[in-house]
């Protein structure tokens, strides 16, 4: 069989999303695929380009696996332009002459951003919003006319549509003013009708974005240095401006299938059936470049659809487009706007059924049938909670009184809705409820991560999570197995339940917990999860009452066992700052016990092959010097990584070292559900990696950005911006929140960045939470933090205090001499480290552990 | 090896009336409830539980999952009934009662062990704690 060649022109996410799905489908490698990309880079997210201002880089922004450019039937030209299409040879031309031959060729050449004709729209300071190299030189351009001009940058953006509000938001992102010009009568005129458009401007200008609506620009002035200067409006109004965005829309890249022949649509685009096939059966279109039923779209759903679509062709399927779904939710600056379905009325005899809230900025209607009875569309504006559950109800029956969707959620109860089979769930990757039902009874799904996986629902754009969950829930119900979130078979609830029963009844030992809630002796999963809420409820030492007993050998003992049964000892070094005394200690012990030492990922120094009866005496010493315990080996507070920060570095603006000590001295020994991280950066270029941690936080000129969520591990996220230019006591405060909102509420051994995603909401309604305070629990969460700080005591200084927690420290209970006698090392590099099962049979290279020691 | 290894009946005293191969380790009240300590028990390594109920139980300390002497510092528990300790290790659970393992995490033993632990007979007697050699 001979491979067919496929070629794609154009490097967007619709090519992506193309060569993505013919390499995932095409099993038998019967196509190879070249993508010709005129961009520099592989296809990234153009949807999230604004998140480029937030401090995201072009590489978080990158689409699936990149490992889909290395497949061997797939090749990617970057920086390279197509210049003709020969239909007869089935060639395609490429900038420099080169040319290659297809068997099968797809347009993909999406659209271009479109300016309408203004004098003065080529003067320095006058962008578009397109492409990463546009973002970055519109990023480039504000910061140097700020350092330049000493005072904030006055931006304008022409066209009040979704890309112009993402643009201002970048815009005001980046420090700068900025006024929206809209030539329409309203915001988003293609999306919300009037009184969405009203509630949307006054959201906008709360946020500081001045809004001119019916504005027609005549002109570009420029100022004295010929750089942009002043904005000239057509009823003579003039406003200074040192940058103008352009974001007046966009336009179909036809000019290659233009002048290939291709017939054209009425307002551009290259004409495709339903199939995405031009006239020429050798050539489809697919994308914001297609004009498909009679128009281009320029939305990423239907063109990941349309991509789909030609991949089912090829490979012998026959779907066809099913019509686009325009519905759109988006969040600008900020403020929730979604539409769906006939958000204008247009059906004959539809009813209208609105609710505003001029005071919250809130605004939403429903479109209904004129029997009331079927939804047809809707608006929503400053809050788009009900678009998940409503946007695939369009055209089916809306259960008990419509109003309960429009009324604030909690003033009337919410009909429950069973959605159609047919009823799109995840637009983005088109699944409807019936696939998602389909993953839980017969493809075995039981829980959000395999629904995930098996369908692809929820993976882009994440919108839709919520109502998969609720849809697979009710599924598992259906089918009598019950989604069950408890700890183990000794107790019935979830941590975060149970960490709430523990509280309200003030129960403080594990016999009261598991009689009260429990039932059996317990195990090793419930033990140390009750351990761990009794220690962050009460912050009593972790081996008081039957305590010991809950915990895992590395909290019973206050160390870190290793594959060999001995253990690894972490003395805390606050910040990575470190006495030149407490670091000959250090090596002293060391060498005395014969350990062998490695400086840490986080900043200070681990002492492996320290047996249990040796942990006392290593102990005392380091507490004897006033270094006290690192938690190394508890799910709690590890280190706060720091750069040097202002007091050393010729960049730094903040004193990051001072920063990293105060939040480890006030952390420490702080009891979570799996262990917390922390780093500070004393500048932007983020020498600590912060950003990796659950907690970052990064100077700022005017203080301090705290960033949450973050983790390395299996799933390395990055952290996320929680507040911004903040001061040393809200970085405590809000940090002091967010950690023990965290702690009161996570899963049992679930890290920050899965508990922030599952959250309902995500880091929205976190946000709102611990800095809004949106639930009143403030003070309750500082009270808890602050019982914490008080109540801190090293746990090592305590066990070195108490006889009877020391007798855990022994070998043999008949023979408290005697070391281990399996024990076997060998040396490597001038250290030692356990035999291997191969070296311990050879036995030649052995070396005892007790000939080593030097008992202090 | 240049460590030597004393017969664990030396070190701990007398021996008493019990089975004629049966060591005394310690005082019952030496034993913390859920708290497991080893001990040598004929120059073979033994984990040592106290429960809650009162019961003692011996099994042997090795792990067969990871080679290292540790069943001691393990958590104790129940599986439907039958009184567990997990490895602290890789977190296997073994039954007190038969040394059975009831939860593999999906992982085989290290070569040339088997899966289960080897149980040790205990017997208290005059607040003593005796083992029987295996």
């Amino acid at each position: 069989m001979t491979t067919e060649r496929i070629v794609v022109v154009g490097g967007g996410m619709v090519a992506h999303r193309f060569t993505e799905a013919l390499r995932a489908r095409d099993t038998d490698g019967r196509f190879a695929v070249e993508v010709i990309a005129e961009e520099p880079r592989a296809p990234y997210d153009r949807v999230a380009l604004t998140s480029y201002f937030t401090g995201k880089s072009p590489e978080d922004l990158q689409l699936g696996d990149p490992a889909l450019w290395h497949d061997p039937l797939v090749a990617l030209h970057r920086d390279s332009r197509a210049t003709a299409v020969d239909r007869e040879r089935r060639v395609v031309t490429v900038e420099g002459g080169r040319e290659v031959a297809y068997d099968h060729l797809v347009l993909a050449t999406g659209s271009y951003a479109w300016m309408p004709p203004t004098p003065g729209a080529d003067l320095p300071g006058v962008f578009l919003y397109r492409t990463i190299d546009d973002v970055a030189a519109l990023r480039g351009w504000v910061e140097e006319r700020r350092a330049a001009l000493g005072r904030p940058v006055r931006g304008a953006v022409i066209g009040g549509g979704l890309l112009g509000l993402e643009a201002a938001g970048a815009l005001q992102g980046l420090g700068a003013t900025s006024t929206v010009i809209q030539f329409a009568d309203r915001l988003m005129n293609l999306q919300v009708d009037e009184g969405g458009g009203e509630a949307l401007k006054r959201l906008i200008e709360q946020l500081g974005v001045t809004v001119r609506c019916s504005t027609a620009t005549s002109e570009l002035r420029p100022g004295k240095d010929g750089r942009v200067g002043s904005i000239v409006f057509a009823d003579g109004g003039e406003q200074l401006v040192d940058v103008v965005v352009f974001a007046t829309g966009v336009r179909p890249r036809d000019e290659l299938g233009a002048a290939a022949g291709l017939e054209l649509g009425p307002r551009g685009g290259i004409v495709v059936d339903d199939t995405c096939l031009t006239a020429d059966p050798a050539v489809s279109a697919i994308g914001e470049v297609a004009c498909i039923q009679g128009s281009c779209i320029g939305l990423i759903a239907p063109g990941n659809t349309m991509a789909e679509i030609t991949v089912d062709r090829l490979l012998g399927g026959a779907s066809t487009f099913p019509g686009a779904d325009t519905a759109t939710k988006l969040k600008l600056l900020g403020v929730d706007v979604a539409s769906f379905g006939d958000a204008f009325a247009t059906t004959p005899g539809a009813l209208e059924m609105v609710y505003a809230d001029p005071v919250n900025g809130v605004y939403k209607k429903l479109v209904l049938t004129d029997d009331a009875q079927t939804l047809l569309g809707g608006v929503l504006v400053g809050d788009a909670s009900a678009y998940a559950s409503l946007r695939p109800m369009v055209g089916a029956h809306l259960p008990g009184d419509p109003a309960g969707w429009l009324l604030p959620e909690g003033a009337v109860e919410r009909p429950s809705v069973d959605l159609p089979d047919e009823a799109a769930v995840c637009s983005c990757n088109n699944v409807t409820a019936g696939t998602i039902r389909d993953a839980v009874n017969h493809e075995g799904c039981t829980d959000l991560g395999s629904v995930k996986a098996c369908t692809k629902a929820g993976t882009s754009c994440g919108s839709c999570l919520p109502l998969v969950k609720k849809i697979m829930a009710t599924e598992l119900e259906k089918s009598g197995i019950e989604v069950s979130n408890a700890l183990c078979e000794h107790f019935a609830m979830s941590r975060a339940q149970l960490f709430n029963a523990v509280k309200v009844a003030e129960v403080t030992t594990f016999s009261d917990v598991i009689a009260r809630f429990g039932n059996g002796r317990g195990c090793d999963i419930c033990k140390p999860t009750v351990g761990s809420i009794l220690a962050s409820l009460y912050n009593q030492h972790v081996l008081g009452d039957d305590r010991a007993a809950l915990q895992d050998t590395n909290d019973r003992v206050m160390a870190n066992m290793q594959k060999d049964g001995t253990y690894s000892v972490v003395p805390r070094v606050p910040g990575g700052e470190i006495l030149p005394e407490h670091l000959i200690l250090i090596g002293q012990i060391a060498q005395d016990f014969g350990l062998y030492t490695k400086i840490t990922g986080g900043q200070r120094i681990d002492l492996f092959g320290a047996r249990l009866e040796q942990l006392p005496s290593i102990w005392k010493r380091l507490v004897d010097a006033g270094m006290e315990s690192g938690h190394a080996y508890g799910k709690s507070l590890r280190t706060v990584k720091s750069c040097v920060g202002s007091t050393w570095c010729r960049y730094g603006v903040q004193d990051s070292v001072g920063m990293a000590i105060a939040l480890e001295l006030r952390y420490r020994g702080l009891r979570s559900p799996h262990k917390i991280k922390l780093g500070v950066s004393g500048c932007a270029r983020e020498c600590a990696e912060a950003r990796g941690k659950d907690v970052g936080v990064i100077a700022t000129d005017k203080g301090w950005n705290v960033y949450v969520g973050g983790n390395g591990g299996f799933t390395p996220v990055h952290a996320q911006l929680l507040v911004e230019d903040v001061s040393d006591e809200d970085v405590f405060r809000v940090i002091d929140r967010y950690l023990m909102y965290y702690i009161r509420t996570a899963d049992r051994l679930q890290r920050t960045a899965p508990w922030q995603q599952e959250h309902e909401g995500g880091l929205d309604a976190i946000r709102k939470i611990v800095v809004d305070d949106s639930l009143g629990l403030g003070e309750e969460l500082d009270a808890h933090m602050a019982r914490h700080i008080d109540s801190y005591e090293d746990e090592w200084k305590a066990v070195l205090n108490d006889p009877e927690r020391l007798r855990q420290f022994t070998s043999f209970v008949n023979a408290p001499d005697q070391a281990d006698p399996s024990l076997a090392y060998v040396e490597q590099r001038g250290q030692r480290r356990p035999a291997t099962p191969a070296e311990r049979e050879s036995g030649a290279v052995l070396i005892a552990p007790s000939t080593l020691e030097v008992r202090s | 090896m240049s460590a030597t290894v004393t017969p664990a009946s030396s070190v701990a005293g007398p021996s008493l009336a019990g089975p004629s191969t049966a060591t005394v380790v310690c005082d019952y009240d030496r034993l913390t409830p859920e708290l497991g300590v080893a001990a040598l028990v004929g120059g073979e390594q033994v984990a040592l539980f106290r429960l809650a109920d009162g019961s003692v139980h011996a099994v042997q300390n090795l792990d067969p999952f990871s080679g290292a002497h540790v069943i001691s510092r393990g958590i104790t528990g129940d599986r439907a009934g039958v009184p567990t300790v997990a490895s602290p290790l890789y977190k296997q659970v073994f039954s007190l009662i038969d040394g059975a393992c009831l939860v593999t995490m999906d992982k085989e033993p290290v070569e040339g062990h088997a899966a289960h632990l080897r149980v040790f007979l205990v017997t208290v007697e005059h607040g003593k704690v005796l083992v029987a050699a295996a």
